[in-house]
């Protein structure tokens, strides 16, 4: 019988040839960690008492949550990274460098690659066809020491994007669908694969948010299948040479296939307090929104920060509204103030703050106030994600940000594009 | 030894467990402990005790992949966790850490009820309904993890992932 994606990445990484259902030990091709939980896995190493890591040049260190830092604790955190990074020779990617999965992306991963990382949004990398996800700190600390982990093979969820999506959809509307339809653990321990005609069309800052999202789900790994949009965008960053053309077998064994005509969606918007609880934008009343906020792994990829800026093109949001745009790295943002997109955000009233995680997960950056609404293009609405556990958290595109910002209230995005 | 069970409903995620708005305790696990799921249920860190249970519904631990949320579950003096579901990397992180979950319908048990765990029997003892719930055996390789109380442990002793 033919293997699915997962099981073809992983029996590269194992000593024989794996099937779903098994347990294994595969070797890692990098481990990585960030400020958020670096210093747990400094400490769990220390407690391993390994002195070095498997392979320096695989281990990377991010400063990407609490950037620039807020408080003292953070700073010191982040200092510990640094010495630590540097006494073992490690890849260390300061403050300012990026979100560490769009940093991954840009510079790390590759197809029929195996990626750990302290951080659930690891699952991101595998729409370059990388077997990429999240771990704990102590399981990340072993990966470092080893150079191996212990996976299960994961079954896995087929889901084919038939027809073409339309104008106002994006990525982040067929993912939050498909989260709907699942719930918010409706792929726990599963491998969700993405293919069909809209996927193949789809560029990779597009691929990119479909995988990031499979943790929502419970997913372990969202693969895409390398095809020539990921040849190129490993030219476009000068890494042609970690290409492979990697497939699922054509008789490969899925637990479920889910087949979505594109063609027939709408914009998307998950509502508070769970990333499942999704609306068609056909189904919103009135929504008033105090904060509009476009960063985060999941959508701040310069073509995100340039559909938003489209939409605001000579208007000024509204009056009541925070727009607060963080470009998920530092290589988005530059090239976004070169090319104008930054000064028309600027000009219709943004407020634009340095690269990082930012006010995705609560602790800076955007911090909304007791009973506000916020709009984001990020990945989680739980209670507190925000910061303060009285606020509303609402998902959705881009494209339905600037819609939002504009009109003060979620706004459709078909009727300002 | 009996402890008493904390009830939670569904989807209780790591926010809830380690609030983000208190990332810059993270290399401060005490104090960050006294936060533990106090945006869930108010009175469980001024209550809990040593011994006793987490007793929640589906997909608990969902989110962000921060080893924190069970760490300071586990300083707070929980025995075990009894869940109806886990979310994947929460779970891998309680037995990486030596704290025990474990799956069953736990609608049959009450908040306050008096728990007990029997790890190696496969069952939870609800003294208060008289009640044994069973639950299924753990993998092979989390068994051998926990024995050694955590993957720490387990590594230094035998140098090497091997189950």
């Amino acid at each position: 019988m033919g293997k699915t994606l997962a099981e073809k990445i992983v029996g590269t990484h194992t000593e024989r040839p794996v099937v779903a259902g098994e347990s294994v030990i595969a070797k890692v091709d990098y481990a990585f960690t960030h400020d958020a939980s670096g210093p747990l896995v400094v400490s769990q190493l220390k407690e391993l008492g390994s002195d070095k890591v498997f392979d320096p040049k695989r281990v990377i260190v991010f400063i990407d949550h609490a950037v620039p830092s807020p408080r003292r604790e953070n700073s010191n955190d982040q200092a510990l990274l640094k010495i630590w990074a540097e006494s073992r020779g490690v890849n260390f990617h300061g403050a300012g460098t990026g979100i560490c999965h769009q940093v991954l992306a840009e510079r790390y991963a590759s197809p029929n690659t195996l990626i750990v990382g302290t951080d659930s949004h690891s699952v991101m990398a595998g729409a370059l066809a990388s077997f990429a996800t999240g771990m704990g700190a102590t399981d990340v600390a072993v990966s470092m020491s080893l150079g191996k982990t212990w996976l299960r093979v994961p079954e896995t969820l087929r889901f084919i994007l038939n027809g073409t999506l339309p104008s106002g959809v994006y990525a982040k509307d067929v993912i939050l669908y498909i989260i709907g339809i699942l719930g918010g653990d409706g792929a726990t321990y599963k491998a969700m694969e993405f293919s069909g005609s809209v996927v193949d069309k789809m560029e990779m800052h597009e691929r990119l948010t479909l995988s990031n999202m499979v943790v929502e789900a419970g997913a372990k790994v969202g693969l895409i299948a390398s095809d020539s949009n990921t040849r190129r965008y490993l030219e476009t960053r000068g890494r042609e040479e970690t290409f492979l053309e990697i497939h699922p077998d054509s008789d490969a064994h899925y637990e479920n296939t889910f087949e979505i005509t594109a063609t027939d969606l709408s914009p998307m918007v998950s509502f508070p307090h769970s990333v499942d609880n999704v609306k068609s934008m056909e189904e919103i009343g009135e929504v008033k929104i105090n904060e509009v906020f476009v960063g985060s792994c999941t959508n701040a990829r310069l073509e995100d920060l340039q559909i938003v800026a489209s939409i605001l093109d000579g208007k000024q949001i509204d009056s009541n509204v925070r727009l607060i745009v963080t470009p998920a790295s530092g290589e988005t943002y530059a090239t976004a103030v070169k090319d104008g997109t930054i000064s028309t955000l600027l000009d219709a009233g943004a407020l634009v703050t340095p690269s990082g995680c930012g006010a995705c997960f609560g602790a800076l950056g955007g911090i909304p106030a007791d009973n506000e609404a916020i709009f984001t293009t990020t990945n989680r609405n739980f209670i507190g994600r925000t910061g303060n556990p009285s606020a509303s958290t609402y998902l959705g595109s881009p494209a339905t940000a600037a819609a939002t910002a504009l009109r003060g209230m979620i706004a459709d995005p078909r009727e300002v594009i | 030894m009996s402890g008493r069970a904390w009830k939670f409903g569904d989807g209780i995620s790591t926010d809830n467990i380690a609030p983000g708005r208190y990332f810059h305790l993270r290399s401060n696990l005490p104090e960050l402990s006294k936060h533990c799921l106090e945006d869930a249920r108010e009175d469980f860190t001024s209550n809990v005790a040593e011994g006793d249970f987490v007793v929640a519904g589906k997909n608990f631990g969902l989110g962000s992949s921060r080893e924190h949320a069970p760490i300071i579950i586990k300083m707070k003096g929980i025995r075990a966790i009894i869940a109806k579901s886990f979310a994947r990397i929460f779970f891998r992180n309680c037995i990486n850490i030596g704290l025990p979950a474990v799956m069953l319908d736990t609608d049959e048990i009450q908040d306050g009820d008096r728990l007990e765990i029997d790890l190696s029997g496969g069952k939870v003892i609800d003294h208060s309904t008289a009640k044994n719930l069973k639950f299924p055996p753990l993998p092979i390789e989390m068994t051998s993890i926990l024995r050694e109380g955590g993957l720490i442990p387990f590594v230094k002793k035998y140098g090497d992932l091997r189950f």
